[in-house]
């Protein structure tokens, strides 16, 4: 299926209006995200606590034109959950009716998804719910003030991970969500990129149409934590993946890999860290060991990625 | 609870404990979701709902979820599309759902959550106190408490018809005492399926539904400017209960013939000394006192089954013409005044002309028995401070070792 601009529906259902920085790649994937929404669908969206929540619901006003719902920070999945379980027991009993195929969307940022609210999202997705679970990665408690979380990448500057003179920058390596949410065997888990709008939106299209809990982790570039021109909030996303930094693939079954947006000649991630302060550490002499190990973890998982697609390609 | 002589129709009598008693109710409280997880002494409550609803006796999504936390978020999202809902816990459970009590009442999801009441960790305790649902009183729930495996059963019902009417919409916790009451066999007198039905609200038991031709926000950010005016409404719901608490009690007397109220007071009319309690003890109290006043002590007792909303006007009423009031509270406020029933107490009758002498037993900790003799020795305690006129210990510890 080819995607054109044209054919996308004109009508917002995040409308403009809202308080989000300038550049943000979160609620520019969203958007996006949304896009997918046939004209016969509609949707519930839950969300975590976090930046999406406080930028588009700030009383008495509303970015949302279609049902929105906060809890908590950890249980998005868990609300989610209970949408659409309860949906589906009114409807059964003729209590609830739409014109409209309705979809359970949950959304959470990586502090909601990948740390606090990683039990909720497993409890949820190991009932095989039918929904579909969007994570917008910005690599950090940004709605706190930048703070690290199990998403920040290796070496990366966060206010709680400080370019100290012992310890430059988070030690640890991002968690792997999607191998988290495939590791549960859900009929759909990718990741995606508000860069490659056509790739996103027809993962969230594949998504809504599994039979059962889906997961997209995209990228939500981040220009206050990451320390950017807001302006380049797209070339910073495009970068991210044509140095391999965040290779685009899908999970189907927790089975068969598949790398949607091919990198054959990948750019050095130099490329990609140089035009953000939170890596301006990385790029001074004392540090190249830690660079040089940066490009290497990114190597190895791309070729990784690749061995898998390779060996499930017949699956 | 005072049994009405004349039998309204034929009734059906089953022997339960209390926790098959709950899951009766709340299967014919025709409900469309639960969600729970296992907790001590709870469990079988949810156990008895998965069976109902696997052999197709309840029309109901039962959700097993992986924590208590994400069983009242569950609950309390689904119970925002309009359905009728239920969950249940215990102590560390419902300390788990603690940050999530309070968005419940405050989302004004109409939950109904059954509490056997089981102390607090540490050291790890699955035996009957109050100090679970007691940390839970600020946060915006009605709390009913039961005496007996009757009253648990007939205010599962009762609580949906108060938590879902439209003045009201707060969640309310059906407080039972664990094992003494969860685990113990007693013969329960079921009300009648289409009675039920005709007594409970109808559907959507939330006025504002999920319904994406309407969208509307649920949970939005509201800071200096807006979140004051959304507490005080809370508050103003908490008001409102205290009117519709009477007349859903009242209501359910006619299809059950069990009269409910606020609190049962026993003997106030001469009594010089009252004790005042919740739950499963307040059928030793009474038993006590009736031997006691066949002695000649002028004693009375006043059980508890509203305690959230304090019913502080019927309270002072009913209690204006007692000399002494002793509180007894199954929980521990550390380093306070005194047990959280003592100070409502308390701070109800400063401003009262009579003004009684109130007193705080804390007993039963852990699951501690309470034998009719300490039940004595609390009454004798209270005719002393009646004699004396002044209270030896703001608060006395009784039935434990020195």
């Amino acid at each position: 299926m080819s995607l054109t601009l044209k054919s996308l529906p004109r009508e917002e259902l995040f409308a403009p209006g809202h308080s989000a920085c300038q550049g943000c790649g979160a609620s520019m994937a969203l958007r996006i995200a949304l896009k997918a929404l046939r004209p016969d669908e509609t949707a519930v969206l839950v969300f975590a606590t976090g930046c999406m929540e406080v930028i588009s619901t700030l009383y008495p006003y509303t970015a949302w034109r279609v049902p929105f719902v906060h809890l908590a920070f950890e249980n998005a999945a868990a609300a989610a959950s209970g949408i659409e379980s309860a949906l589906r027991a009114l409807e059964r009993k003729g209590l609830f009716k739409s014109k409209k195929k309705v979809h359970v969307i949950a959304i959470g940022g990586d502090g909601g998804t990948f740390d606090i609210g990683l039990q909720a999202l497993s409890g949820a997705l190991e009932r095989g719910h039918k929904m579909l679970y969007i994570c917008y990665d910005n690599e950090a408690y940004m709605n706190t003030g930048i703070q690290r979380s199990g998403a920040t990448p290796f070496r990366a500057w966060t206010t709680t991970t400080p370019v100290g003179k012992e310890i430059p920058g988070k030690p640890q390596f991002k968690k792997n969500l999607v191998g988290i949410a495939a590791a549960h065997e859900i009929p759909y888990a990718a990741t995606a990129s508000p860069a490659y709008w056509a790739d996103l939106i027809s993962k969230v299209r594949k998504a809504l149409d599994a039979n059962g809990p889906s997961l997209i982790h995209v990228l939500a570039p981040c220009p206050l934590g990451w320390r950017f021109n807001s302006a380049i909030t797209v070339d910073i996303a495009r970068l991210a993946v044509e140095t391999r930094f965040f290779p685009l693939y899908e999970v189907i079954n927790g089975r068969k890999y598949r790398i949607t947006i091919k990198v054959p000649k990948p750019k050095p991630v130099t490329e990609y860290i140089k035009l953000q302060g939170r890596y301006a550490h990385l790029l001074r002499p004392e540090y190249s060991d830690l660079l040089k190990m940066l490009q290497e973890a990114v190597d190895s998982f791309y070729t990784w990625l690749e061995h898998m697609e390779k060996a499930t390609a017949n699956l | 609870m005072v049994v009405s002589s004349e039998k309204i129709k034929k009734v059906r009598i089953l022997g339960l404990t209390g926790d098959e008693a709950v899951a009766q109710a709340v299967k014919q409280c025709d409900v469309d979701l639960i969600s729970a997880y296992p907790i001590t002494p709870q469990t079988i409550i949810v156990e008895r709902l998965s069976e109902f609803v696997a052999n197709g006796e309840v029309d109901a999504e039962f959700i097993a979820v992986e924590s208590e936390h994400s069983a009242l978020s569950v609950v309390t999202a689904a119970a925002l599309t309009g359905a009728r809902v239920f969950t249940a816990t215990s102590s560390q459970g419902l300390a788990l759902m603690f940050e999530i009590l309070y968005i419940t009442s405050a989302l004004r999801a109409p939950v109904v959550m059954a509490i056997v009441n089981r102390a607090l960790s540490a050291p790890i305790n699955i035996h009957c106190d109050h100090s679970d649902t007691m940390g839970a009183r600020d946060s915006g729930w009605i709390q009913f408490y039961a005496e007996n495996v009757q009253e648990a059963y007939d205010l599962v019902f009762q609580a949906y018809k108060v938590a879902e009417n439209k003045s009201v919409l707060l969640p309310t916790m059906v407080c039972l005492d664990g094992f003494t009451l969860s685990h113990t066999l007693e013969r329960v007198e079921l009300i009648d399926d289409t009675d039920a039905l005709k007594y409970l609200p109808s559907k959507p038991t939330y006025p504002f539904p999920i319904n994406p031709e309407k969208p509307i926000t649920y949970g939005p950010l509201a800071l200096p400017d807006f979140y004051f005016e959304f507490k005080v409404q809370q508050a103003e719901a908490m008001k409102q209960a205290l009117k519709v608490i009477p007349e859903a009690m009242e209501e359910f007397g006619r299809i059950s013939g069990r009269k409910y109220g606020f609190f049962e007071a026993y003997g106030l009319e001469d009594a010089d000394v009252a004790v005042i309690s919740l739950g499963s003890t307040s059928g030793t109290m009474r038993y006590v006192a009736k031997e006691l006043r066949k002695e000649g002590y002028k004693v009375g007792t006043v059980k508890l089954t509203v305690y959230r909303p304090f019913p502080q006007d019927e309270l002072a009423k009913a209690l204006e013409n007692i000399k002494v009031i002793v509180a007894m509270d199954r929980t521990l406020s550390f380093g306070a005044v005194g047990g959280p029933l003592f100070e409502d107490l308390r701070s109800l009758f400063y401003d009262s002309e009579q003004r009684p002498l109130i007193a705080d037993v804390v007993y039963g900790l852990g699951g501690r028995d309470l034998t009719p003799d300490d039940a004595r020795a609390i009454f004798k305690y209270g005719l002393e401070i009646s004699k004396t006129g002044h209270v030896p210990e703001k608060v006395k510890f009784v039935g434990v070792r020195e």
